[in-house]
């Protein structure tokens, strides 16, 4: 396993990457350390030289660092904020950081007092508002989902490794699913996303008879107003769609525009018109 | 002259989330010895508020990324239990033999990768791969097999898809059920060279009074809902487990705490052995008692062993449960859910101990309320008072600082801490 390796005839360098975490649930570097199979094949490719949660010696510097987790609390933008620094390429690992992920549910209240008298009663403590990693620093690469698929990960390191472009699709969930030969959630009278979320995920969740939750944020030219349209038919209500919309935070400006709508509905209708 | 010395670790490494070491000895004496949790807080409780109750399992998953499945079964044991649903045997069964596989999971991921570095002289598993390959693709057959059984039967390893409240939304089929049967069996010899391992390992000496909380089983080792009990003679109904918990905020935790008779107490996998002892596998107190671990043991670090015990008895009682499956004709997956105004606790064994969900509903089945009680949050405090009393021991017996240094990280490792879950 060791030793020099190669891609084409072209011997390639072993890069330094470091893996690193924020508000999260630190089940995206997890699932890192899954696909047991390959694992080590896949660490071989690279010098892991920063990875808390599994090593103890930390390096200062890296040519590829994956960040997990949203930001919220203020200590965290100086620590992301270094990361950039020490790093060729940053890659947002999973929802969270892509988007805030589920984290960012809080945000819908408005009130961050009540959000911490509701968890900690009067007792001090630090938060603000969730971002995704995207707000603070250059995002050069995302890897969508809640969790990234193992394989995708796998793949955009190893291309990262070899030079190789990486292209993720741009299509919904849908085609996928559709491919898989799934029966159509709506016909088992599942409210799903995958008619407007981004694939890649190969239809994880349908698959599994269970409807998609968007966790990979808008495919290309979602249409947000048709899928409303197919789920009134199937006798879903809006409150149901805005619970998977808002759920990992991809689809945010659509969820502003659709609460809008409910709280001006004529307004939005003559909106919709023009 | 007595020594002086100073140990500050922070942001901890080989344990989930993020925690602080602080330790100042001067002259020979302990002046400090603290566990700070430093965690940023995700606020899970006041996000579902107003959610409909299919939420709660799907969100409440995501507190964890090693036991999602056991907060998932939690959050659909609270559920259920204030709809008044009660479901099916079948489920019930795949649900028991779906968490054994996230305990094994979750065991191996933190005897091998976490653990075991530090008893063979090393900073993570990366090295061992070269100096011990054959352990080390041991324990990744292992933690695979485990991952695999996961995905059978809830769909996905992490953020299971197929556990849902009233059941399942798919089944296995059965043939896969009996090919992982197959490999349970083999894994078999497996687990005994795990065992074989870790009894080449030092445990270091070491034991401080502690009460143990964890489920009180009836007739079997207990995983999933029914009585709350405490070596301290403690006995409470599940809907009671405040009464538990006696959650607390503290200055430099960013996580509750929790104590009950004494001023800490502990849960997990040696909580759960000292209190269930006799209901095991016979297997698995075979290899329990070969490392003399019988209750009621108050060394911590003997966590890791009673962890490798419980391996031990999944894998026995997974192969039972299988056999009892394959049997009978499979049933529908799940059961309709109407759902109704009131309260709901499920309290579940997840890897690093008992673990709480509770929440109220209005009429539709809006959340209106929610807590969750989290292993090691309520361990927190008792980390913080081994420390203490490590500290004192080993300082009096004049150990040499980076000694107490590497002592002190395997101690608060022994807990197998998920310090993110702790302050979701």
């Amino acid at each position: 396993m060791p030793g020099p390796r190669s891609y084409l005839g072209v011997e390639l360098a072993r890069p330094r990457v470091g893996v690193f975490d924020f508000t999260s649930c630190e089940g995206c570097q997890l699932q890192f350390v899954n696909n047991e199979a390959t694992l080590l094949d896949f660490l071989d490719l690279m010098e892991l030289v920063n990875f808390r949660e599994a090593m103890t010696e930390q390096a200062g510097d890296y040519d590829i660092a994956l960040v997990e987790g949203s930001i919220s609390r203020a200590d965290e933008v100086t620590r992301l904020e270094k990361i950039r620094t020490q790093a060729k390429i940053l890659v947002a690992l999973g929802s969270c950081a892509c988007f805030g992920g589920v984290n960012q549910l809080k945000n819908r209240f408005n009130d961050l007092k009540w959000v911490k008298k509701e968890v900690y009663g009067n007792f001090p403590i630090a938060t603000q508002k969730v971002r995704p990693i995207s707000d603070f620093v250059t995002v050069d690469f995302m890897l969508y989902g809640c969790p990234p698929r193992k394989e995708e990960i796998e793949k955009v390191v190893t291309n990262l490794v070899v030079g190789k472009k990486i292209t993720m699709p741009k299509y919904p969930v849908c085609m996928e699913c559709k491919a898989n030969e799934n029966i159509c959630l709506f016909g088992l009278g599942e409210p799903c996303l995958g008619p407007i979320t981004r694939a890649g995920c190969d239809a994880w969740c349908p698959n599994n008879r269970r409807g998609c939750w968007g966790c990979r944020g808008p495919a290309e030219a979602a249409n947000v107003r048709e899928l409303e349209a197919i789920m009134a038919r199937h006798g879903f209500s809006r409150e149901i769609i805005i619970d998977r919309l808002e759920c990992f935070g991809g689809f945010a400006g659509q969820v502003a525009e659709l609460r809008r709508q409910s709280e001006h509905p004529r307004k939005a209708r003559s909106t919709g018109q023009a | 002259m007595k020594p002086s010395r100073t140990i500050a670790i922070n942001h901890l490494t080989r344990v989930e989330g993020h925690g602080n070491i602080r330790i100042r000895i001067k002259n020979g004496t302990v002046e400090e010895a603290r566990w700070e949790v430093v965690e940023t807080p995700r606020f899970f409780e006041a996000m579902l508020v107003g959610k409909l109750w299919e939420n709660a399992p799907y969100l409440c998953g995501r507190i964890c990324g090693i036991c999602s499945i056991g907060h998932t079964l939690a959050s659909i044991r609270a559920v259920e239990n204030a709809f008044g649903i009660t479901p099916a045997e079948q489920t019930d069964e795949l649900r028991l033999l779906l968490k054994h596989m996230e305990t094994m999971q979750s065991h191996i991921l933190h005897l091998y990768f976490l653990a075991a570095p530090d008893f063979l002289g090393v900073g993570s598993v990366l090295p061992l791969t070269r100096s011990h390959p054959a352990e080390v693709q041991r324990a990744l057959r292992l933690k695979l097999l485990a991952n695999d059984a996961c995905d059978l039967i809830g769909g996905r390893r992490l953020h299971p898809t197929r556990t849902v409240v009233g059941g399942f939304t798919m089944l296995p089929e059965k043939a896969q059920l009996e090919r992982l049967a197959q490999r349970l069996l083999a894994a078999q010899e497996d687990l005994a060279a795990a065992a074989e391992l870790f009894a080449t390992f030092t445990i270091p000496d070491f034991a401080r009074e502690t009460e143990f909380v964890s489920l009180k089983g009836d007739h079997c080792y207990p995983f999933i809902g029914g009585e709350l009990v405490s070596s301290d003679g403690v006995v409470k109904q599940e809907e009671d487990y405040r009464a538990m918990t006696n959650e607390y905020c503290e200055q430099g935790f960013t996580s509750k705490l929790s104590r009950l008779s004494r001023d800490a107490f502990a849960v997990g996998a040696l909580a759960r052995l000292n209190n269930n002892f006799d209901h095991l596998h016979p297997a698995a107190r075979k290899v329990a008692r070969g490392f003399g671990l019988t209750p009621v043991n108050h060394n911590p670090f003997m966590a890791n062993i009673a962890q490798l015990v419980e391996c031990v008895h999944v894998a026995h009682d997974s192969l039972a449960i299988i056999k009892e499956l394959l049997k009978r004709k499979w049933r529908p997956p799940r059961v309709p859910v109407t759902p109704k105004k009131g309260k709901g606790v499920g309290a579940v064994e997840v890897p690093r101990g008992i673990l709480y969900h509770a929440y109220e509903f209005d009429r539709e089945g809006r959340i209106v309320k929610a807590d969750c009680v989290i292993p090691t949050s309520q361990n927190h405090a008792n980390i913080h008072a081994d420390l203490k009393a490590l500290a004192r021991q080993w300082a009096a017996q004049g150990k040499a600082d980076t000694d107490i240094e590497l002592l002190a990280q395997m101690l608060v490792r022994a807990y197998d801490p998920c310090i993110s879950c702790s302050v979701h």
